[in-house]
């Protein structure tokens, strides 16, 4: 039997990935549908942001830690705090960070710049996420390197109002 | 109309890098959301925040619409010198809210 279904290429996991992936279809067909005034939501378009941020540069992971609850149970209100590597002196300090999400309706989130006084390059703020999805940071250094870190959070009651 | 608190720890030894937490009430309206007559509300938000320390520049940072209501924000500044901490945040129709806070270093 089992070995059928499997010859088949229908074993039950990939029946339940199918049924997973029908689920999430759907659920992003509804979104759509509740946000058909402002616009559908353009996939890569949080890169497009964060290259025009960058002017185009490619970024090496690394030195970039994102931190939010792993499961939020209010998408309206998600804490975050975004922290770089970085010995923060005159000589050797983190210029910004631009954080973006690639799953609302509009992918930027906010763009930090730091100086030299900071002392410690991080920050922490509340943000809306309309679903579960990815938050990107590119960070740009002194020194011109790019570096980015990313962090998923899964959100159970979306924050996008309507 | 806005109003702002900002949270300094309690004793601060000269050098020291810090924890600043803001917190400053505004709705932080998206521009996603309709009302009951299916109008889309316009979106209106703090779309700046600045800090300064005895006039110099600290940190500076541009908010989106995923930014919550009432937005909370906390950052590091070294405390190298006792002096005023100013706070700015800009709102979309160009208004600017202003505080400021007394750091004293022991």
């Amino acid at each position: 039997m089992r070995k059928d279904s499997e010859s088949n290429g229908l074993s039950r996991r990939r029946l339940l990935a199918g049924v997973g992936a029908g689920g999430m279809a759907l659920a992003g067909a509804m979104i759509v549908v509740r946000d058909v005034s402002a616009q559908a939501i353009q996939p890569g378009a949080h890169l497009e942001v964060l290259n025009k941020a960058v002017g185009g540069k490619q970024p090496q992971a690394g030195k970039v830690r994102i931190r939010m609850p792993e499961i939020a149970e209010n998408g309206n209100t998600v804490p975050i705090t975004v922290a770089v590597d970085s010995p923060m002196t005159g000589q050797d300090f983190v210029k910004a960070v631009h954080v973006v999400t690639d799953n609302n309706p509009r992918p930027e989130l906010m763009s930090v710049f730091f100086t030299p006084l900071s002392g410690k390059a991080e920050v922490s703020t509340r943000i809306r996420l309309a679903q579960t999805m990815n938050v990107i940071a590119y960070a740009e250094m002194s020194d011109g390197s790019l570096w980015s870190g990313r962090a998923e959070a899964k959100v159970t009651i979306g924050g996008c109002g309507g | 109309m806005s109003s702002a608190r900002i949270r300094l720890p309690a004793s601060i030894k000269k050098g020291e890098t810090v924890e600043v937490k803001t917190l400053i009430t505004h709705t932080m309206e998206s521009g996603q959301r309709r009302d009951s007559a299916g109008a889309v509300i316009p979106r209106k938000i703090l779309n700046k925040f600045a800090c300064t320390y005895n006039g110099k520049d600290v940190i500076r940072a541009d908010w989106a619409s995923a930014i919550s209501a009432n937005p909370y924000f906390s950052f590091y500044v070294v405390a190298a010198e006792s002096g005023t901490l100013e706070f700015t945040w800009t709102d979309d129709d160009g208004t600017v809210t202003k505080e400021s806070a007394k750091l004293t270093v022991a």
